[in-house]
């Protein structure tokens, strides 16, 4: 199924396995992830496209029942390995959740917290610039600056979104997954955070899950679909939206079921 | 008759006994709350404050006992509340479902109902027998017992309410669990903390039976937490009791002064919470 395995992928997902207690939730996926490219995963509910994601950066671990079979690789490297730092292994492979969830600081303290636990700017003067850039990519900058010292839950849902991506971005990771980033926002808050998707594929890698097939098609290049915990096809968006070679994509593209 | 005109007599009754029922309550607190000042009200005083409790017959006030109540309160949150918040803090964060978590909550769940006479009891065995006298800090321990469930409690319903979302979010950046609980779980669970705390001062600072055993009681001014030590509730429960009018006013007064400070603590911590809130939004 996997017709176009890349080049010089930055993750590396080899046969990976995900049961929860003895359900089965991901089958044997294996899938790259591209540098400089955003990867939308598709399907149904409960097919196994979040557990997976989640699986990039090892959220599945605070899960006690979950067990994770298979290799993933970052760069070559084993994330599951013994030596592999999970708290490290996250600031390499940051993730956006469905619901912002700024913490209960001020703006600025919500951005510069990753960078406080891995001690990422030595002096006031490096984390106030690494606050503004993390803020100025994620398309925040312009209308929090006079504000930094508001709480992050005082901004909208939609800029409280964008805060969370600008809090990941400033760890500096080389990947960012999203799951559902904007299916709690409405639209014109989510084509935003699509432009800024957009953007942000010129630094970094992307795996994005999501719901809503024309956002798969507007910002992915490339788009997996799940079905039932195994990837039934990945390839070119293009190639995928326009001339599905499986059977269960076309339906599920098509609106069949979903 | 129609079904509309029923249902509105079924909801009309239905308002009325829960109108009932919350009236009586609250006549029932005004009723306790007007005695408690008409009597105290008369024993107020500035000598209340400056003089050690008086044999009877002669002028004094309650100095001894509310220094005492005062030390011993303070002590026993300062001993209890952080057991009972870093044991809550175990149950919501790291124990979960474990069979250490679920009988911890278990026995929690006794003590917090437990007679406080019987908390007395155990620390007589097992610190006052031991010293050979009562004492201010067998009082104290005491009332560190009383706190340690109420804090618990309150400290793992908090926790579970911060949303999953928020823990998540913070691993995701690379954070250890104990980082997490002290920057993210901790100010997103604060005002519920703190009214954990609240309540278990509100319960401790009230109590008697715990304190009979203990501090018992001292007619004079002392310091020493080794020594015996006077306490508003046992002042009371002993003044009320004797046939002397003057013991009696002092015990309507003090019985006051415990009902105003909890009140008055209350109600500053909501308003400084509010502020807090209203200040960083959460």
């Amino acid at each position: 199924m996997n017709d176009d395995s890349l080049s010089n992928p930055v993750m590396t997902a080899h046969k990976v396995s995900v049961t929860y207690g003895d359900k089965c939730a991901v089958r044997n996926v294996s899938l790259d992830i591209g540098r400089n490219q955003v990867l939308a995963l598709i399907g149904p509910s409960g097919c196994g496209k979040s557990t997976f994601l989640r699986c990039l950066n090892r959220m599945n671990d605070t899960i006690p029942s979950a067990r994770v079979e298979g290799t993933i690789t970052l760069d070559g490297q084993n994330i599951y390995g013994k030596k592999q730092d999970v708290a490290q292994l996250r600031a390499r492979v940051g993730i956006v959740f469905q619901k912002p969830t700024p913490f209960p600081h001020s703006i600025y303290a919500n951005v510069a917290y990753g960078p406080r636990i891995h001690g990422l700017a030595r002096h006031r003067a490096d984390m106030d610039e690494l606050v503004q850039v993390s803020l100025a990519r994620a398309g925040l900058w312009d209308e929090v600056k006079d504000r930094l010292s508001t709480p992050g839950t005082s901004l909208s849902g939609g800029q409280q979104q964008r805060l969370c991506i600008a809090r990941t971005i400033a760890v500096n990771p080389e990947v960012i997954l999203m799951d559902e980033p904007t299916s709690a926002l409405d639209p014109i808050a989510s084509a935003k955070i699509e432009d800024l998707i957009d953007e942000l594929r010129e630094n970094y890698a992307i795996a994005i899950v999501t719901h809503n097939m024309q956002q798969a098609a507007r910002v992915s290049q490339r788009t997996a679909y799940f079905h039932m915990g195994d990837l039934v096809e990945v390839g070119p968006t293009d190639r995928v939206f326009t001339n599905p070679q499986q059977r269960l994509t076309e339906d599920y593209i098509t609106g069949r079921f979903g | 008759m129609n079904r509309r005109v029923l249902r509105k007599i079924k909801n009309g009754a239905f308002l009325s006994l829960s109108l009932v029922a919350t009236l009586t309550g609250l006549a029932c607190l005004a009723a306790i709350l007007w005695t408690l000042i008409s009597h105290g009200v008369s024993g107020m005083s500035g000598r209340l404050f400056t003089q050690m409790t008086p044999p009877p017959g002669s002028q004094g006030g309650l100095l001894n006992a509310i220094y005492g109540s005062g030390v011993m309160t303070l002590l026993g949150i300062l001993i209890g509340s952080p057991i009972g918040v870093l044991a809550g803090t175990y149950l919501a964060e790291y124990g979960r479902n474990s069979r250490l978590s679920l009988t911890i909550r278990f026995i929690n769940d006794v003590l917090l109902s437990a007679p406080s006479i019987i908390i007395g009891l155990f620390i007589y065995e097992i610190v006052v027998v031991r010293m050979g006298h009562f004492s201010a800090i067998a009082g104290a321990l005491a009332l560190a017992v009383l706190a340690i469930p109420v804090t618990l409690r309150t400290t793992e319903d908090m926790l579970n309410l911060v949303p999953i979302g928020m823990k998540d979010s913070s691993a995701a950046l690379g954070a250890y669990p104990w980082r997490t609980i002290l920057s993210v779980l901790y100010p997103a669970a604060r005002s519920g903390i703190v009214t954990g705390l609240l309540l278990a001062i509100a319960r401790i600072s009230g109590e008697t039976a715990p304190l009979l055993f203990t501090a018992l009681n001292n007619q004079f001014w002392s310091t020493r937490l080794a020594a015996p030590m006077a306490n508003l509730p046992v002042v009371i429960f002993q003044f009320a009791l004797s046939p002397y009018n003057d013991w009696q006013d002092l015990a309507w007064a003090g019985a006051l002064i415990i009902t105003v400070t909890i009140l008055v603590l209350s109600i500053s911590a909501r308003v400084l919470l509010a502020l807090l809130q209203a200040q960083r939004g959460s």
